[in-house]
């Protein structure tokens, strides 16, 4: 596939500092009190088992049969999916499969049955609330495993700050850009979330465009003042507050439901702002969780921290 | 095999998600640095998306949001893939942020990405493990 040799020629001379402790690879080597035996001692786990040229030469022969195999692979792989498509129903078919008496029944209930005009939001927050409830808590967990991978805060003394590169907050072009568009940016984001169930949009992509927002904020003016407006408590609370208020409402809809207890929540008129029972405010709980999850992706990439 | 190649030529999008799938699965299998495998994870992931949004179209039919009163199932498109394909993105993004904070890792660790020279440093040897 590529032309470049196998082993980088960088890498042997790193590999060579590296067996005599005189770069810092590793973070037992980054401690306070290290000495250069113990660093040496540190290294040595990682020596390769074969000579240099014995185990290149090994790799060279592996590579080239994995070449082979993964090339084979690929064609079956694309003559069987090109197959599945070409036996697939017509693009566009109405008498497909697909189209079967459960996208009826979203379509031809669903405005009356949850109140929501949008059919999407009306499924993906009514009919399939617990479907939803799960993408939150993926996002949820991905970010804590995030924050558990990337933190420093648990040596952050041992962390100098690095200056930023290009300061975009001294460029005076991206600094007016921003200050104009930023509002606008979290404006429509807010649109795309109230209006979620009346036209196309709701929580993910609102808390997207939030999201975005955000990070626009941070990067420009710095994560510094960014981390100042939106401290980690806040972060924090706000996703917890969504996350509980989400479960709160939908089982408080299912208790009701399934004892056909009366739904005190009112449903107002389809096709109004102030309508669709609990369809608004769980796009909102669902939007703040995407909007800060994909802020705090940005700062945990960026600075080790919320 | 005509009418093999005819369905071919009319479900071209479904052959444009199989290429990008293909393309991104090979970027998976050829390429040695790990942040290009997290990107062709990705492709892949697009590819899966076209494929399901394509599914749910019906040719000459609306989108489904109710606006005019008219709830006949006949005048709207298929909503149901629309949702699968919001709850695909939403655990491919959270896949690849949490495959790239874990590439950040090995690369404070190690100080490469290239898989050849990750398998070598890991490989470690019998002094080593005691």
């Amino acid at each position: 596939m590529r032309d470049k040799p196998m082993i980088d020629p960088e890498f042997s001379s790193i590999w060579t500092l590296w067996k005599n402790g005189q770069i810092d690879l590793t973070t037992p080597l980054r401690s306070p009190g290290h000495q250069p035996l113990q660093a040496l001692k540190e290294v040595e786990k990682y020596r390769p088992r074969h000579s240099w040229e014995a185990y290149s030469q090994y790799v060279r022969k592996s590579t080239l049969l994995y070449k082979i195999a993964a090339t084979i692979l690929c064609c079956i792989f694309i003559t069987l999916m090109l197959l599945t498509v070409a036996n697939l129903p017509r693009y566009g078919d109405p008498n497909a499969p697909t189209i079967n008496e459960v996208s009826e029944r979203y379509i031809e209930e669903g405005t009356e049955e949850t109140g929501a005009v949008n059919t999407v939001a009306g499924m993906i927050l009514d009919y399939r609330a617990f479907d939803t409830l799960g993408e939150s808590f993926v996002l949820f967990t991905a970010v804590c495993s995030v924050a558990v991978l990337m933190n420093l805060s648990g040596k952050r003394q041992h962390i100098k700050h690095t200056k930023e590169l290009i300061n975009y907050a001294d460029d005076m072009i991206v600094r007016g850009v921003c200050r104009l568009l930023v509002p606008v940016i979290l404006l429509f984001g807010i649109y795309i979330l109230l209006n979620g169930h009346l036209s196309p949009g709701g929580g993910f992509s609102g808390g997207a465009v939030l999201g975005a927002g955000l990070i626009i904020y941070s990067m420009v003016w710095g994560e510094e003042k960014a981390s100042r407006v939106f401290p980690a408590k806040l972060v924090r609370l706000v996703v917890f507050c969504s996350l509980a208020f989400y479960c709160l409402a939908k089982s408080y809809s299912f208790y009701t439901g399934a004892n056909h207890l009366p739904f005190l929540i009112p449903e107002g008129a389809p096709g109004h702002i102030l309508s669709g029972g609990l369809i608004m405010p769980l796009n909102v709980a669902v939007g703040f969780v995407v909007c800060f999850t994909m802020y705090s992706f940005y700062m945990f990439f960026r600075r080790g921290r919320l | 095999m005509e009418q093999l190649f005819g369905n071919l030529l009319y479900n071209y999008e479904e052959v444009v998600a199989v290429i990008l799938f293909s393309i991104g699965f090979c970027i998976l299998l050829f390429s040695r640095n790990l942040i290009k495998k997290v990107v062709g994870l990705d492709i892949m992931d697009t590819g899966v998306f076209l494929l399901l949004a394509s599914r749910g179209y019906i040719a000459g039919r609306h989108v489904p949001i109710i606006v005019d009163g008219i709830t006949t199932a006949e005048y709207y498109i298929n909503p149901i893939p629309a949702g699968l394909v919001l709850t695909g993105i939403v655990v491919s993004v959270s896949v690849s942020a949490l495959m790239l904070s874990l590439t950040v890792r090995i690369y404070r660790t190690y100080h490469t990405l290239d898989v050849d020279s990750l398998y070598m440093m890991m490989s470690v040897s019998k002094g080593g493990k005691q």
